[in-house]
């Protein structure tokens, strides 16, 4: 059997993930003042993983982060419905949005904004998009065939 | 007033449980009552002082339609003939339908249209009016094809309500454009604004659909074809509908409005002409029937067309005459369809051909027949109504004249067309009863063994014989007592008319009688002879002809019509909505001055930017003659990062971020799937396709680069941008006025495209693992 030796591609891609990985983080975390946000940190997340998943196979992805992408899609969508809800406790429009400024322990003085758990919804829902729909395609190779074999068998 | 009909409409929904117990006892004794009740209802206001009385009852005040009610001299004769003719219509079909019919229905269409009918006629608002006018038109259909399971009764039913709802149509856009000129809604106002009608510069629209209304309804040239059809009716239908009501609710219309137009020429002109022209062709098409009932249906259309002439000569006279024939066809033709139905039902066949000699098996039917068909010729005999009526047609085509040339033309011609029309109606009615009930009986032709009908069903045409000899013995009975009243209603003014049998030998009318009953024994006797004529003149010139063949082509041009762009081809979808948005667009553009091409607000264009346009055009021109899949999706992702760059160059991060990974993953996507697609093949389009898709989408791009410079240069207030720029960090707490904007201060527009993502996910995801088989 034909095994290809893709040792540079798999040591890269442990140190690129986690590069990635933060990346995103940082996007997400920074959106509020510079160039970034929920959107581009969800595909770049997205990027990550599928790069993992084209290294390692997507088995051992799925035993590393056993997570289902479905069902990110509804959490982001919550998170992004209840921050826009939340401004109803405070009897103002929905998804009226505020700020303020904290100090906290280890990190001094930040700003803290609502804005940014609906960016966190946004976040989540494009991840959970982005894996689902790449997921879905690149399993359908290998399933394709499957299937058809199943559908005939039973029709006969 | 109002109860005579809503009466017939309430009592029409307990029917179906009554017809529960019709094994016991026929529905159509309990409905005999309704009728008759009614009936004796109006019997009362007749008398000689009579005068109009008016109910209002609100409906739709806001709209100035309300439910008013006006009975004056037309409408209680009308409601006479509608509640008197009804009962005996009812009591007839009790003998007529058996008890195996679906009586319920039968009954229930029956009382809706008698509550339409009278709500025709008692009505003083147009729209009432149109309201009660279609429910005729509709309960009219259902009673044609009662017995649905006849292919003719369809058809028939069919072509009624497609000619009369036409009418109809048309006559609603009468009374609207009459309601926008007179500013009312009741006919009485009408009438009293006449001036004003005949001053509109409308009058020649609305005289013409109102009498399309009329013409339609009332079987007038050339809308007469829908009531021979018609006659796949059960025969009380026939007898009721087709002879002595409905028909006449376009008489009736025509008799309304009279007042209004009688003094405009072309409604001497249209009605008479047309009313003529129905006699003349009504009475020669009967004689050609072979059916009892085609025959009385030719003959219901020659005598509406005559009646229709009188209305049209608008004489007093004409007039008196032409309300007075109303009440005399209502009981000959009445009787006559009876007699049709008996003769059908005791022989089994309504064929002239095979019937004959039933007079010894038939004595009273014969009789009857014998009375109606004399009184409907006007034969000059002093017990027979229809010879008053038909002397007084002779008498008021006499004196007529017109204003215009044509008109005087008509008016001159009218007494000879009038005698044609006589001659042929004298034909058929010998006709109709020598060929049922003289000569000899071939009793082997007929499928039942002929006897005398019950006596129930002899009832009532014996009862509307009796008015035939009444009203022909005493007719100054009923002159003064009501069709003065009538006519005073049609003409405005009191119409004073002595009724008497004989004027002596040199009144012109009793010549002309004598005439028409001279050459009609003489064409009776040679009827064979000259029976080629009809070869010749309906032949191919056939009305009916024309009218399928109008249905067939309607058919088959909608057919080539929808055929010839839904072609399921999305190709040819794509070209005529690019090409719609193109055409209308520039015309748009165009009309409206939009295009509008500046060049003085321009930035500086750098040599890096146009190098990236220069690579994008490049790309683009590749896509288009790529010779695989892989390669077109490459090419298209050059254009996705020159894309990119540009939104670098002019300064938008957030943009430039997204778009690049979006692009890498949407290429990605595309292999991904394009891996299961076909080879790209080529299409083998002819030139001229490929041409139009060039212009098509030359133009169409060509069109929007215009209208995006047009924008660009049409400014018409400023930006709200500096409110984002100003308040992104007061407010919003972010120096990122992009993120900003798409998480506060539009995040609702962000809340909905992350569902559409998530939307789209999910598609996808269905799409494949729910496929057919797959677990």
């Amino acid at each position: 059997m034909f095994k290809p030796n893709d040792l540079i591609l798999r040591t890269t891609t442990s140190l690129i993930a986690f590069i990635l990985l933060g990346f995103a983080v940082y996007l997400l975390l920074a959106g509020h003042n510079s160039p970034g946000g929920g959107f581009v940190g969800g595909l770049m997340t997205a990027s990550a993983i599928v790069l993992m998943n084209m290294a390692y196979g997507m088995e051992t992805v799925n035993k590393i982060l056993p997570i289902n992408y479905r069902t990110l899609i509804p959490i982001g969508l919550l998170i992004a419905v209840a921050t826009g809800i939340g401004s109803f406790v405070f009897d103002v429009p929905f998804l009226s949005h505020t700020f303020g400024h904290f100090t906290l322990p280890i990190f001094g003085e930040v700003e803290l904004a609502t804005a940014m758990l609906f960016d966190l919804g946004v976040y989540v829902t494009v991840l959970g998009v982005t894996m689902t729909i790449i997921l879905t395609i690149a399993n359908d190779q290998e399933d394709g065939l499957e299937g058809n074999e199943i559908g005939e068998d039973s029709d006969s | 007033m109002i109860f005579t009909v809503l009466i017939p409409l309430i009592l029409a929904c307990f029917i179906p449980l009554l017809s529960k117990i019709k094994e016991k006892i026929h529905t159509g004794v309990f409905v005999f009552f309704i009728p008759f009740i009614i009936f004796l209802y109006f019997i009362q206001f007749v008398g000689n002082d009579f005068s109009p009385v008016r109910q209002t009852f609100r409906w739709i005040p806001s709209l100035g339609i309300n439910l008013d009610f006006y009975l004056d001299g037309l409408s209680l004769l009308f409601a006479l003939l509608i509640s008197g003719i009804g009962a005996l219509v009812v009591l007839y079909s009790i003998y007529y339908l058996n008890k195996t019919e679906r009586l319920g229905h039968f009954y229930v269409y029956l009382l809706m249209f008698m509550a339409a009918m009278l709500g025709v006629v008692l009505s003083d608002n147009v729209f009432v009016l149109y309201t009660f006018w279609e429910l005729t038109s509709i309960s009219s259909f259902l009673l044609i094809g009662y017995w649905h399971f006849n292919e003719r009764s369809r058809y028939g039913a069919l072509k009624s309500m497609l000619i009369t709802i036409f009418g109809g149509l048309s006559m609603f856009g009468g009374f609207v454009l009459l309601t926008v000129v007179t500013d009312t809604t009741s006919i009485q106002a009408m009438i009293e604004q006449k001036d004003v009608i005949l001053n509109s510069t409308y009058l020649p629209l609305i005289l013409g659909f109102i009498l399309l209304g009329a013409f339609t309804k009332s079987a007038q040239f050339p809308f007469h074809i829908w009531l021979p059809d018609a006659m796949e009716a059960p025969t009380p239908v026939s007898a009721y509908l087709h002879s002595a009501t409905m028909v006449k609710a376009g008489l009736f219309l025509v008799a309304r409005f009279s007042p209004v137009f009688s003094t405009y020429e072309w409604f001497f002109i249209i009605v008479s002409l047309v009313g003529i022209v129905t006699l003349c062709w009504g009475s020669y098409m009967a004689v050609r029937q072979t059916d009892l009932k085609a025959i009385l249906a030719f003959s219901t259309i020659s005598q509406l067309g005559m009646i229709m002439a009188m209305l049209g000569f608008g004489t007093e006279i004409a007039v008196f005459a032409a309300v007075f024939h109303i009440l005399n066809h209502a009981t000959f033709k009445g009787s006559l369809f009876m007699v049709a139905g008996i003769v059908d039902h005791e022989t089994g066949t309504r064929d002239i051909r095979k019937l004959g000699g039933l007079i010894t098996f038939l004595p009273i039917t014969g009789t009857l027949a014998l009375f109606g068909t004399f009184s409907m010729a006007g034969i000059p005999l002093p017990f027979l109504n229809g010879f008053y009526s038909k002397e007084l047609f002779f008498e008021s085509s006499l004196d007529l004249a017109g204003a215009s040339t044509f008109a005087d033309l008509l008016a001159q011609a009218i007494p000879y067309l009038a005698v044609f029309g006589s001659i042929f109606t004298f034909v058929y009615s010998l006709y109709f009863l020598f060929g049922t009930f003289a000569g000899k009986a071939d009793l082997a032709k007929l499928p039942k063994k002929p006897h005398e009908a019950p006596f129930g069903m002899l009832v009532s045409p014996i009862i509307l014989v009796l008015g035939v000899i009444l009203i022909g013995l005493f007719p100054n009975v009923v002159n003064g007592t009501f069709l003065a009243h009538a006519a005073e209603a049609i003409k405005g003014v009191s119409i004073e008319k002595h009724i008497t049998f004989w004027h002596g030998f040199n009144y012109t009318p009793l010549q002309m009688t004598l005439i028409v009953v001279g050459l009609g024994l003489v064409l009776v006797l040679t009827r064979k002879k000259w029976a080629g004529a009809y070869h010749i003149l309906p032949g191919k010139l056939s009305l009916n002809r024309l009218y399928n063949a109008i249905l067939d082509k309607l058919d088959d041009w909608t057919k080539d019509v929808t055929q010839s762009y839904m072609t399921g081809s999305l190709r040819l979808y794509v070209a005529i909505i690019i090409g719609a948005t193109l055409v209308v667009t520039a015309i748009v553009m165009l009309v409206t001055g939009g295009f509008n091409i500046q060049f003085n607000d321009l930035a500086d264009v750098t040599a890096i930017e146009v190098s990236v346009v220069v690579i994008m055009v490049i790309a683009a021109l590749g896509t288009i003659v790529a010779k695989n899949n892989v390669s077109a999706i490459l090419i298209l992702g050059v254009v996705g990062y020159g894309v990119a760059i540009l939104f670098v160059l002019y300064r938008a991060p957030d943009l430039a971020l997204t778009q690049l990974v979006i692009e890498t993953v949407t290429v990605v996507l595309f292999l991904l799937c394009f891996y299961h697609m076909p080879k790209l093949r080529k299409r083998n389009e002819s030139a001229g396709t490929k041409t139009i898709n060039l212009i098509i989408s030359i133009g169409f791009g060509a069109l929007l680069t215009l209208v995006g410079i047009s924008a660009h240069s049409s400014k018409w207030f400023d930006s709200i941008a500096d409110y984002f720029i100003e308040t992104s960090k007061p407010l919003g707490g972010g120096h990122n006025i992009v993120n900003v904007i798409l998480v506060d201060m539009r995040g609702f527009d962000t809340l909905f495209e992350i569902t559409v993502l998530g939307l789209a996910a999910l598609a996808i995801y269905s799409l494949i693992k729910l496929k057919k088989g797959a677990k």
